[in-house]
């Protein structure tokens, strides 16, 4: 009866934090640009949320998934391709995008899920290479040219996206609006299942739950989400190209939600801010980027494991 | 011309000849990876970077101190194994208790740490290295040319995967390495110093990898990310295989170089991504893999 009291009392905690710290980041995303250039931001806020559907994933399913460059670069292209060839409007091309990644993560989920573990991470990452040969071959992605000159269109047909504040409002809705899902997710019943396959598979299966399923949901859901991050990238920067489908964006988005926090709900959207940042202001060192990628894995993997948020959190005893 | 299923033999027998070269890569650099993953269970993605490494040492000896090839290949491994044991005292070590995952993204950082090194020195162009002069020239078979230097590489690797396959499964060294893949513990009460022997392990494993990057110095370039691509494709094989067996890694790459090469002459198009295609099949049909057992 005790142990139960304090568990409710925890969860109130955590959605008070957790409804403190949604509340400041949309007042950061709100006030961003003001003192961010709003391109930057808005590829920030594109990232952030493929962390956030990564995280959904390794932080509460447990399955490091080691090609979801896989969805994000294909909905990029066929986001990209949409609005520029088939002349999509741009709510089109983004819902054409996140389809793509559904049905390829419906592909690849019910390939990898069959392993577990080290596995699970070997198969994504071998899938997501093997599409990343057919990006390079297919004729439509424009080989090593990409998809250049992408129209970003006109909302619904009325509102120009080449505006910089339209497209801005535009994308800050559509990452908290993929935000919010993922946190819906997190605390709904599925997402306690979710948590008990992670925490440990053979009891959730004891129980009854079919975990195979819930695992491919999850793994759908995440790779939809990854693809409406891509589709918007595409549209944001104008461009889709070998970069985003390459296994080294499989390891950013990695890098992102490790440095972040895995398993916490603003651990990416953190990890995001701080390694596109990071990439941007780098930028002039070139190919030093890689090494400094490189060190931060290490560092995190060796003394920093929960993550900028993860510290955060256990420094503040909340959830975030 | 002699032709068969409508291809010439020179082309036929050529392919099957690059995919045996192929295959004998990925049987080392899939050998390595089992070994390590049996006693550490860390999957090295630091592997392509060392095979990359063993290619580059080849080249060092042979520019600045004058070691030729033959030196080259027991040297460079040599070397390159010494810096895994360095690797496996001061960061994987640290790791054990940990999920296993930490262990990927780890050596994940090593490897892009160093690719982009060896990348900001020597750029992303390969630096050529000679074929030794007494492997030079190639023997006529009648149906096609066999170039003396890859039929020693196909008989080196086969010589070394065999060597190291008896080592682990027939001599009293490796049943203490078998034991302590099944037990640390148990091993360790008995008066073996485990922690050496994973440390000498690792180092064995990516002294192997080294290796596979001396012998294909001469072949392809020496570059910076010539391991870069190739570890996914081994992380496949190893995938397929299943890392529950020393033999089954061996028999697994050969067995898909072939393929692959044998690919490039009846659909060209798909020879990239063979391997992966035989990866789903296999993990449709048998999700443990050709020689794994289920855990």
């Amino acid at each position: 009866m005790k142990q139960e009291k304090f568990a409710i009392a925890g969860l109130q905690t955590r959605s008070r934090s957790e409804a403190i710290g949604f509340v400041l980041m949309v007042a950061f995303v709100a006030a961003a640009p003001l003192f961010i250039y709003p391109v930057l931001m808005m590829k920030i806020l594109c990232f952030a949320l493929f962390a956030c559907a990564f995280n959904l994933l390794i932080g509460y399913v447990g399955l490091l998934s080691f090609g979801h460059a896989l969805f994000f670069g294909w909905a990029s292209y066929v986001s990209a391709y949409a609005a520029k060839v088939w002349g999509f409007t741009p709510e089109l091309a983004i819902i054409a995008g996140t389809l793509a990644g559904a049905g390829l993560g419906l592909v690849a989920g019910l390939v990898a899920i069959r392993r577990q573990g080290i596995y699970f991470a070997m198969i994504t990452l071998a899938l997501a290479q093997m599409m990343y040969f057919f990006a390079v071959q297919a004729p439509f992605t424009g080989g090593e040219d990409g998809i250049q000159a992408v129209p970003r269109g006109k909302l619904f047909g009325l509102i120009d996206l080449a505006d910089q504040t339209a497209m801005y409002v535009t994308v800050a809705a559509i990452f908290l609006g993929g935000f919010l899902l993922i946190s819906r997710i997190i605390h709904s019943p599925f997402g306690e299942v979710l948590k008990a396959i992670r925490e440990n598979e053979a009891r959730a299966v004891s129980l009854g739950y079919k975990t195979e399923r819930y695992k491919l949901l999850a793994f759908v859901l995440s790779a939809a989400l990854a693809g409406t991050a891509g589709a918007t990238k595409a549209l944001i920067l104008q461009l889709a190209s070998l970069t985003d489908v390459h296994w080294s964006m499989s390891g950013e988005v990695v890098l992102m939600t490790l440095v972040g926090g895995l398993g916490t709900v603003f651990g990416p959207v953190v990890g995001a801010y701080v390694i596109i940042g990071m990439q941007n202001y780098l930028a002039q060192f070139g190919q030093w980027v890689t090494v400094i990628q490189g060190v931060i894995f290490v560092v995190c993997v060796l003394l920093f494991r929960r993550g900028i948020v993860g510290e955060l959190a256990a420094l503040l005893r909340i959830r975030l | 011309m002699i032709e068969i299923f409508g291809i010439p033999s020179q082309a036929l027998f050529g392919q099957l000849l690059l995919g045996l070269i192929n295959g004998s890569f990925y049987a080392l650099l899939s050998l390595g990876l089992a070994v390590i993953f049996g006693l550490l269970n860390i999957i090295n993605f630091t592997h392509g970077a060392q095979y990359m490494m063993g290619a580059f040492a080849a080249f060092f000896l042979l520019n600045y101190l004058g070691l030729n090839y033959w030196l080259a290949l027991i040297v460079a491994p040599a070397i390159v194994a010494a810096t895994g044991a360095i690797i496996e005292r001061l960061f994987l070590r640290h790791l054990y208790h940990l999920d296993h995952l930490y262990g990927l993204l780890l050596t994940f950082g090593l490897a892009l740490i160093i690719q982009g090194l060896f990348r900001n020195q020597f750029g992303s162009s390969g630096i050529p290295y000679p074929i030794p002069e007494a492997l030079r020239g190639g023997q006529n078979l009648g149906f096609m040319f066999l170039p003396n230097y890859r039929a020693w590489v196909i008989v080196l690797s086969l010589t070394v995967c065999i060597a190291t396959w008896f080592v682990i499964e027939r001599t009293r060294l490796g049943a203490y390495l078998r034991a302590a893949t099944e037990n640390p513990t148990l091993v360790r009460a008995f008066g073996i110093n485990v922690p050496r022997m994973i440390t000498l392990t690792y180092a064995f494993g990516v002294g192997l990898a080294a290796l596979a990057g001396v012998m294909a110095a001469p072949i392809y370039s020496v570059n910076p990310l010539m391991g870069a691509d190739l570890i996914i494709v081994v992380f496949a094989v190893v995938v397929i295989g299943g890392m529950g067996s020393i033999m089954g890694a061996i028999v697994t790459g050969f067995m898909l170089g072939i393929v692959e090469g044998l690919t490039k002459v009846f659909f060209p198009e798909a020879s990239n991504t063979v391997i992966f295609v035989i990866m789903v099949i296999v993990l449709l049909i048998r999700p443990a893999g050709l020689f794994g057992r289920t855990a």
